[in-house]
């Protein structure tokens, strides 16, 4: 069976043992990855996401950062300047630039009060972030204590904690907001005279309310969610496993659980951002929001409805920010889900 | 070539994945003739399943067929399109899958799952039909076909489940039945009453089966022919004689050696194949087994074995059977 | 089955009972009543209003005489629009709410699943980026946006549309459009994530392996398993979205229950607030009941126990 003349010519010495090291360079294997690094790796690769984190990065430094060294305050009022188009003057403000003196622009005009509206959108989205992110913590604490305890205890316990979540549920938000913000309003008010707890007052006592109604109402998502999985990862083999092979169950929890749960609470947790920045607009809109003068984006989107004929830009400018922030948070929180929790992938 | 019901020459095929091309396929060349056994056998992802959902014109998404010739039962399967190949699919060639639990719908009774392939390539009435539903059932060893055809999926066992998918894939008498690992998912006596079944079917309707495994075990009493396959190339393909008593490539001589035997001395171990498979997306550039082969010798790591034949079937790639030669050439 | 339905609603029953329990003593615990705010009230009109509204006996017994009256469908008369009861307040506003938040949840369906549908067969592709974009946008933009946007645009600057009421049905098409928008955007989600985990499953490549036809594989295997999740949120949804949104009615001035409700919150309409409450909740089980039964219809894998 000659058929390949090939082997005629071959070397000899091409037919001795190959040695190990030979063959070790061979196997090409690809590097094993922890969780983080190859996590942090996809969402680095994800283009969305990075461009989501920069214009979120970006709103925060306009919102945090250059309000304290801005020209204007987001109360001040300037008389004679009132319902100012983007980048024009008043008439004294004009006077003072014929007299050589440098006056800062109203980038995006002022108000009909003649505040300046760049540094109220400034500290409005300073508003609706906090909001967002003190909310979510919340939520994420409340939510994943009351979720654990739930899926832990089983039985009885677990059968009545979620009917509570059931019935949390059903009970109209609005009406809790407005309820707490009339009971919170004298205890609170006391309360902001004492010295240490001056913000109180700052932030309203309306703001308070919400949170509050964040932190009884809006975490029964966030426990059903740390609930099922922890149901079902203590159902799932790999614990069985550790189980049987002697873990303590303060390791399981540490080494097992939290692990496979810290996924989806970090992408549940930034998805949360944006629903409440969502709803605290929504309330904001309504009039249940922060204290004037304190703005947030949707009190001012909701004050600028009246005048939405002469000034669109006071309504777009304040919607267009919340959807914005809202979008990169849901945008992330997309990318942040693809990258560190594969299960939930699509 | 047309004595062939199954002819495949020179097949290639990709994956373009966003981390590079995976070359699934290499050169991949087999024959099955009308009511032949033929055995694939391979570790997971070497191809296996690949071949089969290539010639079905099932490959998944980012995979391409880049080359070779693919013939079935007078058509040129490379040149069909998807309506052409609706016709043939369930009809002339059927495919079982391997985990019967998850490849029925769930939604709809496996009435309705049956009767559906019938209706598409028959022109039956609908009382022909549900006959005919109800024979298969009672041809695949169900009892109280009737009720059964009015259950769900999820009502019946694993073992029922894979009959059900037998049924559905005889529905229509094919040529070829593809066998995807139908056994890996069942307990181990479901699993010898599937595989008497499938062959009690294949003497009675004549049909050809291509039977993918990774277990040995199964092809060795039931095929024809058998096809040894490692990181998408037939390494070793010939008779069950020839593949068990003559082994011609060391990657068959390893799974040899690693399955249990009636007739193996006391305290003789298992000897498993170490190391772990090839990476798909950097294949090495000699034979792809050389990296966990005992035997391997210096051109290994660097050219690819030709093809060697030892009889008209008998066919292997591995650089020992030249050395043979060359040993035998020199004495 | 009926047995499933009759343990539900009983279920449903004790939820409701807690939900207007609860209302009803978080609503008394909180300082100051319905008639404070109304100036230049003496404080014996005062006291003859409370009496005359039942208001001055003990918390315990105005509550046992409101769950009485409850049960018999007796809400009691609205404390602040003299001479009309909480029922009838109830039944004029809810029919205008119900139908404009029950065309827009079909909307939203019939746009939402098939959008998702093809955005998951074109996975990838610039079809699918688009539909993305605009979904994923969708449920960026609150409602009150929505509305004035709308507004804005369809109704100042090019005049097509009335902007404000209920007339002709020309004035119903913003507020659906804007009650639409954002389950519209989820649905489109919804279903895709859905349908590709549904193209990737065994059963649909048993399709395909049968021969039939992409048409037959995707509304016959495909669709029935993706439309599960959409299922469960259309129940909550529909709930929501019948009961009146604030934001639309408030901004269209639709004459609807949402706008009643907020209103009677602002001005402490015990009556209205609680009446409403408990029909809001009522609603809200008895969807979620649907939705059980419905899921169960389409799915058989589900026991209802």
């Amino acid at each position: 069976m000659k058929e390949n003349p090939l082997n005629m010519q071959l070397d000899l010495d091409d037919f001795l043992p190959a040695s190990d090291e030979e063959k070790e360079n061979l196997v090409v294997m690809r590097d094993s990855v922890s969780f983080w690094k190859d996590g942090m790796r996809r969402l680095r690769k994800n283009k969305i996401a990075m461009v989501s984190l920069a214009v979120i990065v970006l709103i925060m430094i306009c919102a945090f950062i250059v309000p304290s060294f801005y020209p204007y305050t987001y109360e001040e009022q300037i008389k004679g300047s009132e319902n100012l188009a983007p980048m024009t003057y008043s008439a004294a403000e004009l006077e003072r630039k014929e007299a050589g003196e440098h006056v800062f622009p109203h980038i995006l005009g002022t108000d009909k009060m003649g505040r300046d509206y760049a540094i109220r959108v400034m500290m409005g989205s300073r508003v609706s972030l906090i909001v967002g992110l003190v909310a979510a913590v919340i939520i994420l604490v409340v939510g994943s204590v009351f979720g654990s305890i739930a899926a832990f205890c089983g039985g009885w316990v677990d059968i009545l904690m979620m009917r509570v979540v059931d019935i949390i549920y059903t009970i109209p938000d609005v009406l809790l907001i407005v309820l707490l913000s009339f009971a919170l309003k004298d205890p609170l008010e006391r309360l902001s005279t004492v010295p240490g707890f001056g913000w109180i007052q700052i932030l309203g006592r309306n703001l308070i309310s919400i949170f509050i109604v964040f932190a009884l109402l809006y975490w029964g998502g966030m426990a059903r969610m740390v609930r099922s999985q922890i149901l079902m990862l203590k159902e799932s083999e790999y614990v069985t496993a550790a189980r049987a092979l002697g873990a303590s169950a303060g390791r399981i929890i540490k080494k097992h659980l939290l692990t496979n749960c810290i996924g989806t609470l970090i992408v549940t947790t930034t998805l949360q951002i944006p629903s409440s920045i969502f709803t605290e607009s929504f309330l904001s809109f309504l009039g249940l929001g922060v204290a004037v003068p304190m703005p947030s984006l949707g009190s001012l989107a909701s004050d600028a409805i009246n005048g939405l004929n002469t000034y669109p830009y006071l309504l777009f400018i304040p919607a267009l920010l919340i959807s914005l922030i809202i979008l990169s948070f849901n945008l992330l929180g997309d990318g942040l889900r693809d990258a560190f929790d594969p299960k939930m992938k699509n | 070539m047309s004595d062939y019901l199954v002819s495949i020459e020179h097949e290639r095929l990709s994956f373009f994945t966003p981390a590079g091309e995976v070359k699934a396929l290499n050169d991949v060349t087999f024959h099955i003739k009308e009511g032949e056994v033929l055995g694939i056998v391979g570790e997971s992802g070497s191809g296996k399943s690949v071949t089969a959902y290539s010639l079905m014109g099932l490959t998944a998404h980012p995979g391409k067929l880049l080359g070779g010739t693919l013939d079935f039962n007078g058509h040129r399967i490379n040149d069909m399109t998807e309506k052409e190949m609706r016709k043939i699919r369930g009809k002339e060639v059927s495919i079982i899958f391997q985990d019967p639990m998850t490849s029925l719908n769930p939604v709809y009774t496996i009435g309705n799952q049956i009767r559906e392939v019938l209706k598409l390539h028959t022109d039956k009435s609908k009382a022909e039909i549900q006959a005919r539903a109800v024979e298969l059932l009672e041809l695949v060893g169900i009892n109280e076909p009737q009720k059964r055809l009015k259950q769900y999926p999820h009502e019946l066992s694993g073992g029922m489940r894979q009959r059900i998918m037998i049924a559905i894939a005889l529905a229509c008498e094919p040529k070829l039945l593809i066998a995807d690992e139908p056994t890996t998912a069942l307990d181990v006596t479901i699993q010898a009453q599937i595989l008497e079944l499938m062959m009690e079917l294949k003497d009675k309707l004549g049909m050809a089966i291509m039977m993918i495994t990774h277990d040995l075990g199964v092809v060795a009493s039931m095929c024809d022919h058998i096809a040894v396959m490692y990181a998408g190339n037939i390494v070793e393909y010939g008779t069950t004689d020839d593949i068990f008593y003559r082994p011609k490539h060391e990657y068959t001589k390893g799974l040899i050696r690693s399955i249990p035997r009636m007739d193996s001395k006391e305290h003789e171990r298992l000897v498993p194949i170490e190391g772990t498979p090839v990476d798909m997306l950097n294949p090495p550039k000699g034979c792809p087994f050389a990296s966990r082969c005992d035997k391997c010798m210096k051109i290994c790591l660097r050219e690819k074995a030709p093809v060697m034949h030892f009889s008209d079937v008998h066919y292997s790639s591995c650089w020992m059977n030249q050395k043979a030669e060359l040993e035998g050439g020199n004495k | 089955m009926a047995k499933y339905i009759a343990k539900r609603l009983g279920m449903a029953v004790v939820t409701i009972w807690l939900v207007a329990t609860l209302t009803f003593f978080l609503m008394n615990l909180v300082p100051g009543g319905p008639f404070l705010s109304e100036k230049a009230v003496s404080p014996k009109a005062l006291e003859a209003l409370e009496a005359k509204y039942g208001l001055d006996k003990p918390l315990h017994e105005q509550y046992i005489t409101y769950m009485k009256d409850a049960l018999h469908g007796d809400f009691g008369d609205s404390l602040k629009q003299r001479g009309r009861t909480v029922s009838s307040i109830i039944t004029s506003k809810f029919p205008v709410s119900a139908k404009i938040g029950g065309l827009a949840v079909l909307v939203a369906f019939f746009v939402g699943v098939p959008l998702g549908c093809v955005s998951a067969l074109h996975r990838g592709k610039v079809t699918d980026n688009i539909i993305i974009v605009i979904a994923t946008c969708g449920i960026a933009v609150p409602s009150f946006v929505i509305c004035t946007l709308l507004m804005y645009t369809l109704g100042v600057k090019l005049g097509w549309l009335p902007t404000l009421g209920l007339g002709t049905w020309k004035h119903y098409i913003m507020p659906i459009i804007a009650l639409a928008f954002y389950p519209t955007a989820y649905i489109t989600r919804l279903m895709r994530s859905s349908m590709l985990d549904v193209l990737g499953q065994d059963y649909m490549r048993t399709s395909k392996a049968k021969g039939l036809s992409q048409f037959v594989c995707l509304f016959k295997h495909a669709l029935r398993n993706a439309i599960l999740p959409v299922v469960t949120y259309l129940g909550p949804l529909l709930a929501y979205t019948v009961s009146g949104s604030f934001i639309v009615e408030k901004i269209f001035s639709i004459p609807g229950l949402g706008r009643e409700f907020i209103s009677s919150i602002t001005n402490r309409d015990y009556t209205v607030i609680m009446g409403t409450t408990i029909f809001l909740a009522t609603l809200m089980v008895l969807m979620n009941v649907v939705v059980d039964i419905v899921y169960k219809l389409v799915d058989p894998r589900i026991k209802l126990k």
